[in-house]
């Protein structure tokens, strides 16, 4: 299919359906007509066509109506991949329209008190009874968990065999009794991430994603897509976190030091070439999968916006020394640029945390990227069971 | 637009790529630079006329190849790369880049050819962005008297081309100019006082210097790509291979950390010397000002640190001349300096972004 023919089919569904009506309905119906995400395949959301072309139903679909990216960012960009990859077809056809439209919002079951860095050795059991999996376990730094309907989630099912070999992988019912979502206060004031208890909860085998015992290979393909989702967004020239700290820059003449200026400079430059990366990755992924070269991305997104962040506090002087709330609240949303900016100062303290913390994105690139040896390891062929805890 | 390289580009990549393995491996080069001889001429003569580097910028009609400034990025990437000593960057792009912009349409065909080669006289360090000191003069028999300093390519060219008052260029033949090579931080790509004592001169016409060396500028960055290419491989072959405490010392956290930052830069320096290239490429685009900076002030500093942190981490060997990675240092130190300075490309950003200075 040639871009003329998928703008030409945006066209018509645009023509057909009435943007100013039910949102979702809108939402739906344009999943239906394939327009969601136009490399999936027919019926599921997309066309099977080039991932670049989204560009092309993009353009025609501006100033209708949008996902709420903020909220739906693990579904988008993290399931969705995943059970592309590895889903039955009824499990596609049961979580992709919905995940898409925002309808079931989606949140990350992986990270726990004793594994963060270390995923592999992560220790929430799953033990099968019959045609279910009964789970018992803590997760941490649940981002979205209040309001999900739905979790991926990477539980022990061995522990006899070494860590990597005894994960299998599961969709989880967030509303299935046994789980208890409790928030944690961040740095930023708001519970933005929380805990999970996983008390006897039950899922169907048909929650399975993927092998038993494969959970690792398929966590594989959520954190790869997740370090492109952190990042890896197109940004115009001169705009995310550097058009923000440009703003204050342009309209407070009164704030300007030379100082300031020769930082704000070098940080915008170095924006820039970031961005021009990014585009250039994006060209060369256009038809494939991400592959290690994301981790790259993601790095220097976080550093950016932690530089630069910090910079627009500096900058603004005495009303760097206020902040806007500090109240203990459950938030909607994640946004980055949002709020005041001794909220984005800290909210991006994360940025080099979430999703792989950057020495372990270094560790990455250095070994899969530029192929050196990796560290004398104590713990590949060791038991999970036997490895000191 | 794309940042990618196209087919043709890595055609023409290969080739020269090909070409320099052959007759500008680290050896020769290490041995060319104490000779009386530091370029290359023949190698320079088997560039133009076997590839048709020299021509790359000028038209068909005029005897080049009709390419573009995406194309000479690809060359100078590769003879950044190979750090090889020869006048490209000097005769077939800034005195080519002069004569285009003048319009001329004689010597011109000659350069494209590789018949002759040609240096625009202004300091290598001369910024895009300020105007230069008054070097030469014209005298009332028309002749032209003065000197300027640390010329790049000037020894070799048989035509100077020379910047006069705010924006004439003349025709000097070299052998009516005394050239001086100086000792030179760069050993592959020496500079030289030029001294103009009553030289008989033609003026081809008027230009905006500021242009020229842009263009130069915005293609530099590709060189200095090149040569930050090298550094990481070269680097990363040795750590690699070197053991000490009974690994290879690219084992060690700290020193793969390094690595990733440094390769981390070095795929921005692409995105960078890529996007200024296609800027320049299409007359009539996006407007390549913003890019040229922005391209020029990131890769002159990511050579610089790469050919840095390649010394240190090749140990005490790096120390030595008898190992080539120091050819890629001072090549990277007077690039940096190189048509602009970073901090000068920044300061043009500050204009071109609307992020103005302090009053
Ligand atoms: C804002 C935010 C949102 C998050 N959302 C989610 C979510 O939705 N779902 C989810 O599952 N998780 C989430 N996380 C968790 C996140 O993935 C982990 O915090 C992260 O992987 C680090 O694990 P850890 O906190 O246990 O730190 P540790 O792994 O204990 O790391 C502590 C420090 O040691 C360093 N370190 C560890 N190992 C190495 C090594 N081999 N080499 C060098 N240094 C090392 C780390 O880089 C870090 O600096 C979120 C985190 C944050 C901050």
């Amino acid at each position: 299919m040639t871009a003329e023919e998928v703008e030409s089919l945006a066209r018509e569904f645009l023509a057909a359906h009435d943007p100013g009506g039910d949102r979702l309905e809108f939402l739906r119906a344009r999943f239906d007509a394939g327009l969601a995400w136009v490399h999936f395949p027919a019926g599921l959301g997309g066309l099977g066509v080039h991932r670049e072309l989204q560009q092309v139903v993009e353009r025609v679909l501006a100033g209708t109506p949008q996902l709420d990216t903020g909220v739906q960012g693990i579904g988008l960009g993290m399931a969705a991949p995943t059970i592309l990859a590895f889903g039955t077809e009824e499990q596609k056809k049961r979580f992709l329209r919905p995940l898409w439209t925002g309808e079931e919002i989606w949140c990350q079951l992986f990270s726990e008190p004793g594994a963060g860095s270390d995923l592999a050795t992560l220790a929430t059991r799953a033990v099968r009874d019959g045609d279910e999996w009964v789970v018992d376990g803590q997760k941490v730094w649940t981002s979205g968990a209040h309001h999900s309907r739905w979790a991926i989630l990477v539980a022990r099912t061995d522990a006899e065999v070494p860590k990597h070999r005894g994960l299998t992988y599961f969709v989880c019912d967030m509303h299935a009794p046994g789980v208890d979502v409790r928030p944690l206060r961040q740095i930023t004031g708001e519970a933005e991430f929380n805990e999970v208890f996983l008390t006897g909860v039950r899922l169907g085998d048909d929650l399975r994603l993927g092998e038993v015992g494969d959970g690792w290979r398929v966590a594989q393909m959520t954190l790869m897509n997740e370090r492109v989702a952190i990042g890896g967004a197109p940004v115009r020239r001169g705009g995310g976190m550097a058009g923000v700290v440009a703003e204050t820059w342009r309209s407070r003449p009164e704030l300007r030091t030379h100082d300031l200026h020769r930082r704000l400079l070098r940080l915008w430059v170095e924006a820039e070439v970031t961005r021009l990366a990014g585009a250039r990755l994006r060209e060369q992924l256009a038809a494939g999968q991400p592959g290690p070269e994301g981790s790259g991305m993601k790095l220097s997104f976080a550093s950016l916006n932690q530089a630069l962040s910090g910079l627009d506090v500096e900058l603004r002087g005495e009303e760097g020394l206020e902040y806007d709330d500090w109240s203990f609240r459950r938030s909607d949303s994640v946004d980055f640029f949002g709020r005041g900016a001794g909220y984005r100062y800290l909210r991006a303290k994360g940025n080099s945390i979430e999703g792989g913390t950057s020495e372990i994105l270094r560790n990455i690139v250095a070994e899969r990227v530029l192929g050196l040896p990796s560290e004398p390891r104590v713990d590949k062929d060791v038991p999970w069971k036997d490895l000191p805890r | 637009m794309t940042l990618l390289y196209t087919e043709v580009e890595e055609e023409l990549r290969a080739s020269v790529r090909d070409l320099l393995a052959d007759r500008c491996g680290p050896d020769a080069v290490l041995a060319r630079i104490e000779s009386a001889a530091p370029y290359d001429m023949e190698l320079w003569k088997t560039l133009s006329r076997d590839i048709g580097v020299a021509g790359l910028l000028v038209p068909e009609a005029l005897g080049g190849a009709g390419a573009t400034a995406r194309e000479v990025a690809v060359v100078l990437e590769e003879l950044g790369r190979a750090v090889a000593p020869v006048p490209f960057l000097t005769s077939a792009v800034l005195a080519t880049k002069a004569l285009l912009e003048i319009g001329e349409e004689d010597l011109i065909q000659e350069l494209a050819s590789g018949e002759a080669t040609a240096a625009l006289v202004v300091p290598l360090a001369a910024s895009p962005y300020r105007s230069l000191p008054e070097g030469v003069t014209v005298g009332a028999d028309g002749t032209l008297s003065g000197q300027v300093r640390a010329v790049a390519g000037a020894d070799v060219a048989d035509v100077l081309l020379v910047p006069v008052g705010p924006g004439a260029l003349y025709q000097v033949e070299a052998g009516d100019a005394r050239i001086e090579v100086v000792p030179s931080l760069d050993l592959t790509r020496p500079v030289a006082t030029v001294t103009f004592d009553g030289a008989p001169g033609e003026v081809l016409g008027h230009f905006e210097r500021g242009k020229v060396l842009a263009f130069g500028a915005g293609l530099l960055a590709s060189e200095q790509l090149g040569v930050a290419q090298w550094c990481l491989d070269t680097t990363l072959a040795y750590i690699r291979e070197r053991h000490q405490f009974a690994r290879p010392i690219g084992s060690f956290q700290s020193i793969k950390h390094r690595m990733a930052d440094l390769w981390l830069d070095v795929v921005r320096a692409r995105a960078a010397a890529r996007n200024a290239a296609d800027l320049l490429a299409e007359p009539g685009g996006d407007s390549p000002e913003l890019a040229v900076a922005v391209a020029k002030a990131w890769c002159s500093e990511v050579a610089l640190h790469v050919a840095e942190e390649s010394v240190q981490l090749h140990g005490g060997i790096g120390m030595t001349w008898e190992h080539p990675v120091h050819l890629y240092l001072k090549r990277a130190k007077a690039g940096q300096i190189a048509l602009g300075s970073p901090g000068a490309h920044r300061d043009a950003v500050a204009e071109l972004a609307d992020l103005p200075a302090p009053a």
